[in-house]
């Protein structure tokens, strides 16, 4: 009978009362948003915090907004929310592509932005892709905010620098002209953790890559990041030998588990094979082409 | 009400040195905990299987698999019997687990069951002509052989196992409603272990959330559930979480099986041979016919006119849950079908022919019914070519054939799998068929009302497969009445005839029967309050819509209605009427049913990931006469999701120490709506020549003839990369390694 | 703590545990066991009620999330004894046969009709995605979404189905091993 054990409860309706909560609280408080990753685990008791703070009533903190050159989520943008915003398919084809593929429909509708990111899961589908577009994180604390890259804001599976006294209030993502972006990611079946996935963000300039960012879900990337393939792609040609050269860089410098989902050397493979894929249809949304044509793409896979 | 809560093992196989519950019981919220020696002393420790093995409920001496019952809580609510299952304290001695069933029976694996004189060896079973096998082996042009692992899964219905037990004690009676799908073969079982006669033991299980097999069983749940009515004297409720139910409740298939085919050069099926592994988990707990230990797993040689078989199978014990006789198998029926329908397809494969044609070469043919096959099964009708030219022109065969010969040619992979299957359902003739030494007829009882209005009690339950429906249709239509005038009654052995309950597609074939057996009782006994109504004799009626009538006199018609009046009032009645027209019947069933099908699969394989997409699922099933056909195609919606699931996503997994890795919706993956195509669905009717309205079942069919459909599509899909076999789940991992050990090098195909 | 929560229009006061789940507070605290419990791990969706205007899967909210909102559950789509177009077309198409994974279904349902109105077949099968069912293997469940939406041709008597007639046992095909063409 999978049912969380006993906990506190304390709701806030602001981020000052939420922190002032957090400090009351820390270490033993965790903050409580659509609870679609910390309700399962507290039900098989994997965490068993001593205080919750329900940061729902903060609807402060739910929008998309785009403030001058950088689009902004509010942490308690639903997954829903995103995939509905047409300002973020606009901008950012690569998170309608990846929230098309969270979960389900239903989850979708309750799990939040920041809860999945603060949750850290390996693999959780948000990450890469705001690691991939170069995003920020703003996060809220006793002696004010700061603003951590996106890159630096995971230090390990389920770790984030967010600090117990600390809450996640903001996602930022810089608007840059000539992009193109995509995520694509295999699963068992619909609305299942990934078995691999990525995602590319590209900025041409006169048909070569001028700046690239690669998200890697699943499979041991540092950071949710394929930095030793980026580095290879700025100033290439944008064509299919360096989409295959990044590919296999990516692949080589991953870490996957094999698990339930499939062996090592499978999910190398998909690192090789996706990344190609995903910076294939990014240069091509950059240059205002549709994807590519091909087969009907597979549950869980986007086009 | 009280809540139970059970405390399972976290080890797959340890010695239970003491569990110490007095923490537990100290919990305010807790009014009793039981654990294997507190049952010990009520002779509950222990308690038999449906196939003469026995099963812990609580463990005394060891725990043999992960999840196995150790103590049992009960509270006064649900959550602190959670909470209270962590102050229970037990100290194991970890033991080597046995998880591999190959390794079962070397010297020097761990013994599950060190108290059986076979230690791990469970049985050996054999049938058909070995030596007419192997002379049609040695003459044979062309001979295939494959080894093919059936995985093991779980039905996972919807709605988990649970029981509320209710021990009155001044009455002495016992109530139990439970998730069963077999509620009278249950209170036998119940009646001999807890000592309670069996007419003091009333269980209720009407309305359940589905079964597909999980509900046979009697589980440790809830026994223990009726220990603690006992012990406590108040109601006791338990109910199993999805964890629970997918560690520890019936598994189905873990069939590892090697198979031969033998064949003339031209395509002419000459024999069958099969030697099987089969991994029984740690109790022998399987719900089958007791004479049958590998169930109907011999009628292996499928539809075709293979004219030598001989099969071999050995069960054994391992470190796992109990089961394997569940999931819509017929009886093992779902792995002898997929043995077969693997090997034509590799068989033709081999042969260069065309899978669609080579079955059509080998099918039986209507004139051969009913068939006698080599393996002792007399199959009862079939039209069987009919229905594989009608899935095949259903499909377009010839255009998906030319379109992916088309699509190769750019690079993209699809594939065409058919599956042909016959089924044997119905069991089964009691003489050679029981559960527990009883036999498997089954009754129904019908009550005539004064106003024409009937009951109808039968022994089978529902779990969701309409027989509210489907039974009201059969006696209505014997009667002359609405279904809407027939009210079917099921689930509560206090108000229904006995009967081994609904598995196995038996609920048409047998309960069926009796009821429609008798319906046509009844209607004779209306005939003779009829004639004497008509003051004729009663030779002298006819039954004509819906009513009888004096032969070629529309005018002296009596409906069903004004009969059931006069039977109840004061007409002077005929020898043969007390005073109501109320009849029952035992249906003993000649022999098993045979439905039957073609399906085709079509699939898309993207070779770069491994994902499989299944485009099309074309199903043509005859089932005999269709006695509601919105109901047969649910049934068969239902078995080619199943196809789908169990071919590309489910498995219960286990790591070598014993854990088990499925024991979640998040890893023991089930089709959604996206995975599943709407089907195409066909009929074709060949009715049964002895059932009474000759309906064949159909419950099962589809869950049987769809994982080979899907499996032979895949293969197909990847043949120019020389795969020629995969083992289910052919999960993106699988495919992609399928493709791999062939090619060797990344992703290329071989040229063929 | 004390929480009210509106569900089905009527207010509920009640004095709960925080960890208490949503789906066990509508079934055991309210009565209202038309909500179901499927797994552990928020995957099957029998549990789904609306909370405020969203689905959502009961067993992965506290009801102490609820308190001071409205719920929607199976008993609410009905009005007195008028059935839902969506209850209405679930009956009429067989899209439930075990009913346990209806409830959510039908919640579901009504929300995408709701919002789209005219779904086409992927809408629907997307909407109710992350909602499983072990009995119709969906068929008639989209179905029945269909009809309840109106579209033509939703209906029971479907086109695909090919029926040949008995044929007194007699074969039709054209010979021994012949796959006619």
């Amino acid at each position: 009978m999978q049912v969380p054990a006993q906990v506190e409860y304390e709701k806030a309706t602001s981020v000052t009362q939420a922190l002032s909560l957090l400090a009351r609280y820390a270490p033993g408080a965790r903050i409580l948003a659509g609870g679609h990753s910390l309700i399962p685990m507290m039900k098989l008791r994997l965490a068993q915090p001593e205080v919750l703070i329900d940061i729902n009533p903060i609807q402060a903190l739910r929008y998309i907004e785009r403030a001058g050159d950088e689009l902004r989520i509010g942490a308690l943008a639903r997954h829903a929310d995103l995939l509905a915003a047409e300002l973020a398919g606009q901008h950012f084809t690569i998170l309608h592509d990846a929230e098309r593929v969270i979960a389900d429909p239903v989850v979708r509708n309750w799990g939040t932005i920041g809860g999945s990111l603060c949750q850290a899961d390996p693999s959780e589908d948000l990450s890469a892709a705001f690691a991939a577009l170069k995003g920020s994180m703003i996060i809220a604390g006793p002696d004010g905010s700061r603003e951590v890259p996106a890159r630096a804001f995971h230090t390990g599976p389920y770790e984030t620098v967010v600090g117990p006294a600390e809450m996640l209030t903001e996602i930022r993502l810089p608007i840059r002209p000539e992009a193109g972006s995509a995520y694509v990611k295999v699963a068992r079946r619909a609305g299942d953790w990934p078995i691999g996935a990525a995602g590319a963000a590209v900025w041409l300039a006169d048909g070569r890559i001028a700046d690239v960012g690669i998200g890697l879900t699943a499979v041991g990337a540092e950071h949710f990041v394929a930095a030793e393939a980026e580095e290879f792609l700025r100033g290439q040609p944008a064509g299919e030998e360096a989409f295959a050269q990044a590919g296999q860089i990516a692949a080589a410098h991953c870490h996957p588990a094999s698990d339930q989902r499939g062996p090592a050397s499978y999910k190398r493979h998909l690192v090789s094979e996706l990344t190609i894929r995903v910076l294939r249809t990014a240069v091509r949304r950059a240059r205002g082409l549709a994807p590519a044509p091909g087969l009907a793409p597979a549950p869980g896979l986007a086009p | 009400m009280l809540y139970g809560a059970i405390l399972r093992s976290p080890l797959a196989h340890a010695r239970i040195v003491s569990v110490d519950a007095s923490a537990a019981s100290a919990h305010p919220a807790v009014v009793a905990a039981f654990t294997g020696a507190d049952l010990a002393e009520r002779g509950m420790a222990w308690m038999p299987t449906l196939f003469g093995d026995v099963q812990s409920v609580l463990a005394t001496d060891k725990v043999r698999f992960q999840g196995q019952e150790v103590a049992f809580v009960v509270a006064t609510d649900r959550y602190a019997a959670r909470d209270a299952l962590e102050l229970i304290s037990v100290d194991y001695e970890p033991l080597p687990p046995l998880m591999d069933a190959s390794t079962a029976l070397d010297p020097g694996a761990p013994v599950v069951r060190e108290e059986l004189p076979g230690g791990n060896h469970i049985f050996d079973w054999a049938a058909g002509d070995k030596a007419a096998t192997d002379a049609a082996f040695a003459a044979a042009d062309v001979v295939v052989t494959c080894d093919m692992t059936y995985p093991r899964s779980h039905p996972a219905p919807l709605e988990t196992c649970g029981a509320i037990a209710d021990y009155d004690a001044v009455s002495g009676r016992l109530t139990l409603w439970s998730t069963s799908q077999a509620p009278h073969a249950h209170r036998m079982l119940y009646a001999a272990l807890t000592g309670l006669p069996e007419h003091k033991i009333r269980i209720v299980s009407p309305d359940l959330g589905g079964g597909f097999g999980a509900k046979v069983p009697v589980y440790p749940g809830y026994v223990c559930a009726i220990a603690a009515s006992l012990a406590t004297g108040r109601p006791v409720k338990w109910v199993e979480d999805r964890s629970e139910s997918l560690m520890s409740t019936a598994f189905a298939r873990d069939y590892h099986m090697h198979g031969e085919i033998a064949a003339t050069a031209d395509g002419q099926i000459l024999g069958l041979r099969a030697r099987v592994l089969a991994d029984h988990g740690a109790f022998n707990a399987v719900a089958q016919p007791s004479k049958f230990p590998a169930g109907f797993f011999h009628i292996f040689t499928g539809s075709y006119q293979a004219r030598a078989a001989y099969c071999e199978v050995t069960g054994v014990f391992t470190n796992k849950a109990p089961g394997g006789v569940a999931y819509s198998c017929s009886f093992r029926i779902t792995e002898a079908v997929y043995l077969v329908e693997r090997l034509t397809d590799m068989l033709a494969r081999q042969l260069r022919m065309d899978p669609a044609d080579l079955r059509m070469r080998n099918l039986l043919r209507p004139e051969q019914f009913p068939y006698t096959g080599p393996t002792g099964w007399q199959y009862d009708s079939g039209d069987y070519p009919r229905a594989l030219q009608l899935a095949l022109d259903m499909a377009g065969y010839d255009e998906l054939r030319r379109e992916q010969a088309s699509r190769r040619e750019r690079g993209q992979y699809m594939g065409i799998g058919l599956s042909f299957f016959t089924e044997g359902v119905g069991a089964g003739p009691r003489g050679h068929m029981d559960i527990m030494g009883l036999g498997m007829a089954d009754g129904a009882d019908l009550r005539v009302h004064p106003t024409g209005k009937v009951v109808l009690a039968i022994s089978v339950q529902t779990q969701g497969q309409g027989h509210e429906t489907t039974f009201a249709q059969l006696v209505a239509q014997e009667l002359g009445l609405s279904p809407d005038d027939v009210e079917v009654v099921h689930g509560d052995t206090d108000r229904t005839p006995f009967g081994l309950g609904t598995y196995g597609s038996r609920s048409t074939p047998v309960s069926g029967a009796a009821a429609v057996v008798a319906a046509r009782k009844v209607r004779e006994r209306a005939r003779l309050v009829a004639a004497a109504m008509l003051e004729a004799d009663p030779d002298d009626l006819e039954w004509q819509e819906g009513k009888w009538r004096v032969k070629g006199d529309p005018e002296t018609a009596l409906g069903f209605v004004e009969i059931a009046r006069a039977a109840h009032s004061s007409l002077e009645l005929p020898d043969g009427i007390e005073g109501h027209l109320d009849a029952s019947a035992v249906y003993n069933p000649p022999n098993l049913t045979f439905p039957f099908g073609a399906y085709i699969c079509v699939t898309d394989v993207d070779p770069g990931t491994g994902e499989v997409k299944v485009r099309r699922f074309i199903a043509v099933d005859d089932c005999g006469v269709r006695i509601n056909p919105m109901i047969v195609e649910g049934q068969v919606h239902r078995g080619l999701a199943d196809g789908i699931g169990i071919a590309l996503m489910q498995v219960i997994a286990f790591d070598e120490t014993g854990n088990c890795l499925s024991g979640s919706f998040m890893d023991y993956l089930l089709p959604t709506s996206l995975e599943c195509p709407s089907p195409e669905l066909g009929a074709t009717v060949t009715p049964s020549p002895h059932h009474p309205v000759g309906a064949k079942g159909i419950g099962e069919s589809a869950t049987v003839g769809s994982p080979p459909a899907v499996v032979n599509s895949v293969v197909d899909a990847l043949a120019p990369f020389g795969v020629t076999h995969a083992d289910m789940p052919l999960t993106p991992a699988n495919v992609w390694l399928a493709i791999q050990s062939v090619t060797g090098v990344e992703g290329v195909p071989r040229v063929t | 703590m004390k929480i009210t929560v509106t569900v089905n229009a009527v207010d509920h006061t009640r004095v709960v545990e925080p960890r208490l789940l949503l789906i066990h507070f509508l079934r055991d605290d309210l009565g209202l066991t038309g909500s179901h419990w499927g797994c552990d791990t928020s995957n099957c969706g029998a549990c789904v009620v609306w909370l405020d205007e969203t689905p959502v899967k009961s067993c992965t909210v506290l009801a102490v999330m609820a308190d001071g909102r409205r719920v929607t559950t199976v008993e609410g789509l009905a009005s007195g004894t008028r059935l839902d177009p969506v209850q209405e077309a679930f009956a009429a198409c067989h899209g439930l046969q075990c009913g346990f994974c209806t409830p959510g279904m039908m919640m579901t349902a009504r929300w995408l009709l709701d919002n789209n109105p005219d779904p086409t077949e992927a809408d629907v099968r997307e909407a109710i995605s992350g909602q499983v069912c072990r009995c119709t293997g969906y068929e008639n469940i989209v179905r029945s979404v269909l009809r309840a939406a109106g579209r033509e041709g939703a209906g029971e008597h479907e086109p695909r189905l090919r029926v040949t007639p008995p044929q007194g046992g007699r074969a039709v095909h054209p010979g021994p091993g012949q796959v006619r063409r």
